[in-house]
């Protein structure tokens, strides 16, 4: 919905570029709390970087209210959102929290709301999941003399055969919003057509071709490097507040060569301390 | 809301053909006084696409920019095609671009460009000329493939009455010589010719394809030149050149937004 798979942005002929026009309706959006969490990564991104507001994700977001889901009391199994914070929603950040079970019992945020249910009670809140069946360690990287170092660590090197660059997990994830433009012709001679972004891939060839023919990181590691740091570094950086990982293990999930993202972070934590170490007796 | 991503119709003025391959377009453009030496605009051609091109020259008065355009892509490709009074799509100017008040003015410049990297440099290098009296002085050291790759070679000239020019080409010279006024070898082995009696005075700007701006930089550091001193213009795939689309992200870094000129003390760290 805020990042489809492709978007038409605007509508083109030989000498004009037209805006596609926003969404007119409100949204009622089923989410977990990772997901309200992901999409104030969005927010971060295409709302406030730069000081650049994205227009169309505007448009939509606007309209969106999260309606929030219950989770079982751990999460999933590869979940780990106690461990990224992802698990904590505020009351205003939802209109009503719903337990979907034998029974529907909901928890009313929005005052607007009551009169649908008036003459019953409300008892029921929406618990936050506490603890995960994993939990993971985010290194805490302590200069940029240690960041440089981490792009050294052996460690990439084992994915570059594991990772096949099939781009999965940035599918599956949460909090992905790299996009690619490009230009689409209704028919093969007719000069109309769409402006389009589609969902990028930092896994994928060509995510940083230039015209030219120079490129950056080619190798698996590399490319798994790149997201990973992102995710639990680079953002959080960039904005304050949270890493941009919200632990929904959505990439483990998906990933076909079973790469579990919380086993990773963990192991480049034991890596990241040994290099902090390192660098306080250099 | 102004739409940020919505390119506007502008009419190509001139084409003159530099090289075979490298082409300069001016182009009539409104909001020039929103420019910064070193900046760049995204061009947008109907049916085709986006690209992000640096701006090579721009003139208030007469209302129009330059791009040093190399036939490379799927934009620049068909921007070979158009000609004078074809409409092309811009949106912009982007990016920092070289802070020359803040850190040039009244310094001893020296601009090391390597082939289409005097692209970037060539609207402050030509603003430094006429002015002279903005800078203590500047050196420009110029890097080509080959003799047929020579850019701008009537800005050169012009640059000649104020400033030492070295002009080097990689490949050997046809028959052993190179044409007057002309060098052998890469940048880096010229810059003992430059003057750094004044360390403290010398500010330096680096555009050119990664490894010459790193090693480069890295032989300015040799020779006692301050990272601080030391910068950088840097190039990456963008899609939108606003923030949002992460082509050109580098760590905490979008080139986009925190670039293209980066000081040597950040730059460094920039490794993909």
């Amino acid at each position: 919905m805020l990042s489809p798979i492709t978007e038409t942005l605007f509508y083109f002929t030989d000498d004009e570029y037209r805006a596609k026009k926003g969404v007119k309706k409100p949204i009622l959006m089923f989410v977990r709390a990772c997901d309200i969490n992901a999409i104030k990564r969005f927010d971060d991104i295409y709302l406030k970087n730069g000081g650049f507001v994205d227009p169309f994700y505007a448009g939509i977001r606007e309209k969106i209210n999260f309606a929030l889901m219950e989770c079982p009391s751990k999460g999933w199994d590869t979940c780990f959102c106690a461990s990224m914070k992802g698990n904590v929603v505020n009351d205003n950040e939802y209109i009503f929290g719903i337990q979907l079970g034998e029974e529907i019992k909901v928890d009313i945020k929005d005052p607007s709301l009551m009169e649908i249910f008036e003459g019953s009670q409300i008892t029921y809140h929406v618990p936050i999941v506490e603890e995960n069946l994993i939990s993971v360690k985010i290194p805490m990287i302590s200069n940029k003399d240690v960041q440089a170092k981490v792009k050294e660590l052996s460690l990439w090197k084992e994915y570059d055969k594991r990772c096949i660059k099939c781009g999965s997990c940035t599918i599956a994830c949460s909090t992905c919003t790299c996009y690619t433009s490009y230009d689409m012709l209704y028919t093969p001679d007719s000069n109309a057509g769409e402006r389009r972004r589609i969902n990028a891939s930092c896994h994928i060839d060509g995510y940083t071709d230039m015209a030219g023919g120079h490129s950056f990181r080619p190798s698996a590691g590399e490319r798994l490097r790149f997201k990973t740091m992102h995710k639990i570094h680079d953002h959080a950086k960039r904005f304050g507040g949270d890493n941009m990982c919200v632990g929904c293990g959505r990439c483990s999930d998906h990933c076909p060569a079973f790469i579990s993202f919380s086993t990773l972070v963990n192991k480049l934590s034991v890596e990241v301390d040994k290099l902090n170490e390192e660098d306080i007796n250099e | 809301m102004n739409n940020i991503l919505e390119p506007k119709p502008y009419k190509i003025l001139v084409v003159k053909k530099l090289t075979a391959i490298e082409w300069l377009f001016r182009v009539e453009f409104d909001e020039i006084e929103k420019i910064n030496y070193g900046q760049f605009i995204q061009i947008s051609i109907p049916k085709v696409g986006e690209a992000p091109i640096s701006i090579t020259g721009f003139n208030a008065k007469d209302g129009w920019i330059e791009f040093l355009i190399r036939k490379v892509g799927l934009v620049t490709n068909v921007l070979f095609e158009l000609k004078p009074g074809d409409e092309i799509f811009m949106r912009g100017p982007y990016g920092n671009g070289f802070p020359f008040d803040e850190n040039y003015r009244n310094k001893n410049l020296i601009v090391v460009a390597g082939g289409s990297g005097c692209g970037p440099v060539r609207s402050m290098i030509n603003a430094v000329n006429n002015n002279f009296e903005s800078v203590k002085n500047m050196e420009i050291i110029l890097g080509f493939k080959n003799e047929e790759c020579i850019l701008f070679e009537d800005d050169i000239s012009s640059w000649e009455k104020n400033s030492n020019i070295i002009t080097t080409v990689d490949e050997i010279c046809k028959d052993g010589n190179c044409s007057l006024g002309l060098s052998n070898g890469l940048v880096t082995e010229h810059f003992s010719k430059l003057d750094l009696s004044d360390l403290s005075n010398v500010e330096i700007v680096i555009v050119g394809p990664p490894k010459m701006m790193e090693f480069s930089a890295k032989e300015f550091v040799k020779m006692g030149v301050p990272e601080e001193q030391i910068w950088l213009s840097f190039e990456r795939k963008m899609s939108c050149a606003v923030g949002k689309c992460g082509h050109c992200r580098v760590d905490e870094t979008y080139v986009c937004l925190d670039g293209p000129v980066f000081n040597y003390t950040k730059g460094k760290y920039l490794i993909d």
